[in-house]
């Protein structure tokens, strides 16, 4: 499925300052029952953001107006438990273009990867420092450089690296995706095949 | 190179890389690919938005086991959203040609489960599918991991899908377990001292006494659980134990092609001295019965002891009490004693034979606590004739329980098996995360023996006491 291309990435952010972030979380199972990839955004941190009777839970930061963005930054382990894209499609459909953590779990990494969301893991200084930059500010913004593999908090000025491998990252920059990569080698997958004993 | 030592896990990723990208991922072949009604009908759209068909259709196999209800399975499926999905996997197989195991066929059950037990999984074989414990089949010594539904959508289009090789660990654990120790305590003491983030990054080897001498359905429930820890995927060297299991299945290979499959199968094991990441050991006997207090699968500990402080757990301690205060738990808490309102047996994690065997043990001649609610779900169609055959069902009924249908049922809740909002249960499956079994349902990961002493004492109970 095609998704923006991405450069460079200004934007304020939403914090969730929690750790072990798991897919449950971040789209309940409940939720998974649609047969097209629509709607996710909505049920985005359902059982954070929302009461049994479906009234927001005012305390939950997606129902407080000072945060907005497209950079979601998170504690220490992301994403963990479910291989379910549905939470990168539910990040991704909310607005989010990017989710910025110390540490991320495989899946969700390469799910987000394969539908546009870049994840960006920094140091746990690093990521202390967003947070401090966002509750002094909520209006600081971040600038996620893919093309210097960079992330700054502009109001400080503060930069950290971050890593990501060559290929990845010219996909995102072009809009590109594995399966056109895959079905160009064809040919090279077939004699493959036949070589195998299962 | 051909004279380094190299290990498991190395022999069976290599052999499976049709090309190496540089600073990039593999292109990875996959032997075996499973499909189940939740994460597949995307990426069977995706392949209609693209024009492309499936490549190898006689290498993917679906089965429906996530939505599916565990009574009544000959009628209907009432919520509309679930039998719109399992319609897709149906149409879906039927138009591309998929082998389909759906609601009601006699081989229908959890993936993970149908899997091994109609010889699909086999050693040295690459599997994956739409699901996170896809780990299991690593207890045949394949190399076997949950994807997401843009890779699912790769698989069926070209058999491959692009993956970076991960770093290797190994975990190790010697000696000989105690009573009432179970495969489950094992995997849960693991993640425990690794924690739910300790693995991430690494594919796992389980190496050692215990497993040498752990059956299949054990080693499955070990290796389903490498997740939890963070782990994409987690194996065991194929022995006379797998192949005795493999031999004889419907799918498994069989004459001559048995031999040769066996002669491979048979180097399938590290070398000496073969160098890992990452390596620990374990002492058997440390391993008590196992129970989980807070709300990931990384906070357990032995069913005797206190709730850590936040102090003594890795972690903000902002992190740590939002996970006591879900629970409705305090620190220094005992866990023995804690009244239970649920039991559910079954899973990928751990609705095999086995499993009702152990379940049964306990039960045997004691009656299910009034304060209880049990769901007894078998993990396939055959693993719920094997419990009728040998007699289980008969000590479930004269205990007070009731033998269900299969599928993946209160694990994740997605059929009407949801366990109500501040209610406990003890749950032989793999996550505790808040909202897994239900809005606000309270999980406690545990063995099916810590689960049966739960279900006919309606507290939480030391199994021990009860063998």
């Amino acid at each position: 499925m095609a998704y923006d291309k991405f450069t460079i990435l200004r934007s304020t952010a939403v914090p969730l300052p929690i750790e072990n972030v798991d897919t449950d979380q971040i789209i309940p199972a409940r939720f998974l029952k649609a047969t097209k990839r629509e709607g996710f955004g909505d049920n985005l941190f359902r059982d954070w953001r929302y009461n049994g009777d479906d009234t927001p839970k005012q305390d939950f930061v997606l129902n407080n107006p000072i945060y907005s963005g497209k950079i979601l930054v998170g504690g220490h382990n992301f994403g963990s438990g479910s291989s379910r894209e549905h939470a990168a499609w539910a990040i991704y459909d909310y607005g989010f273009r990017c989710v910025v953590s110390s540490f991320f779990a495989d899946i969700f990494k390469g799910n987000s990867l394969n539908i546009g969301i870049l994840p960006v893991q920094v140091s746990a200084a690093f990521l202390d420092k967003i947070f401090l930059a966002i509750e002094a500010d909520p209006n600081a913004e971040l600038e996620v450089n893919l093309p210097d593999q960079k992330i700054t908090i502009l109001s400080t000025g503060e930069s950290e690296s971050f890593d990501i491998n060559g290929y990845k990252k010219h996909n995102l920059m072009n809009g590109f995706d594995d399966i056109d990569y895959l079905q160009a080698m064809k040919n090279e997958i077939r004699e493959f095949e036949t070589e195998r004993i299962y | 190179m051909s004279n380094q030592a190299s290990t498991l896990f190395d022999k069976v990723w290599d052999a499976h890389v049709v090309r190496k990208i540089e600073d990039g991922p593999d292109v990875f072949f996959i032997d075996r690919h499973f499909i189940h009604e939740v994460t597949s009908p995307v990426a069977f759209l995706g392949l209609e938005s693209r024009n492309i068909g499936v490549m190898y259709p006689e290498r993917t196999f679906a089965t429906a086991d996530h939505n599916t209800p565990t009574i009544n399975q000959h009628l209907p499926v009432q919520d509309p959203l679930s039998a719109n999905q399992l319609k897709a996997l149906e149409t879906n197989s039927a138009k591309y040609g998929i082998s389909h195991w759906g609601l009601g066929h006699a081989r229908n059950g959890i993936v993970h489960v149908v899997g091994p037990e109609n010889g699909i999984t086999l050693p040295g074989m690459t599997i994956v599918c739409g699901d996170s414990h896809t780990s299991t089949h690593g207890a045949f010594g394949a190399i076997a991991f949950g994807i997401g539904t843009s890779e699912v959508e790769m698989v069926l289009s070209s058999q491959c899908i692009m993956q970076p090789k991960p770093k290797k660990m190994r975990v190790n654990v010697n000696g000989t377990l105690g009573k009432g120790v179970t495969p489950k305590d094992v995997t849960l003491y693991i993640i425990s001292k690794l924690t739910t983030a300790g693995a991430t990054g690494y594919f796992v080897e389980y190496a050692g006494d215990v497993f040498r001498n752990m059956s299949m359905e054990g080693r499955m429930t070990v290796c389903n659980m490498s997740i939890e820890m963070g782990a994409r995927g987690g194996m065991i060297a194929p022995d006379e134990t797998t192949f005795a299991y493999i031999n004889g299945r419907e799918q498994a290979p069989k004459g001559e092609k048995w031999d040769k499959a066996l002669a491979y199968w048979k180097t399938l094991k590290t070398d000496e001295g073969a160098v890992f990441d990452k390596e620990y050991t374990f002492d058997a006997a440390e391993i008590e019965p196992m129970i989980t207090y807070g709300t990931n699968p990384g906070m357990g500990q032995g069913i005797s002891r206190a709730i850590p402080t936040s102090d003594q757990v890795e972690g903000g301690k902002a992190t740590y009490d939002k996970s006591l205060n879900y629970m409705g738990f305090h620190e220094n808490e005992s866990m023995l004693g804690k009244k239970i309102d649920y039991v559910f047996i079954g899973s990928c994690t751990n609705g095999r034979i086995e499993d009702f065997r152990a379940f049964a043990s306990i039960v045997k001649g004691r009656k299910k606590a009034d304060n209880v609610t049990a769901w007894v779900v078998p993990g396939s169609h055959i693993v719920e004739a094997q419990i009728k055959e040998e007699g289980i069902l008969d000590i479930l009924t004269d205990a007070g329980f009731e033998l269900r249908q299969p599928g993946c049922s209160a694990c994740l809740a997605m059929n009407d098996d949801k366990i109500p909002a501040g209610k406990y249960a003890v749950s032989t499956s793999n996550r505790n995360f808040e909202g897994r079994q239900g809005p606000g349902a309270r999980t406690l990961l545990a063995s099916p023996l810590v689960a049966a002493a739960a279900a006919v004492t309606g507290v939480v109970t030391d199994p021990r006491e009860l063998l």
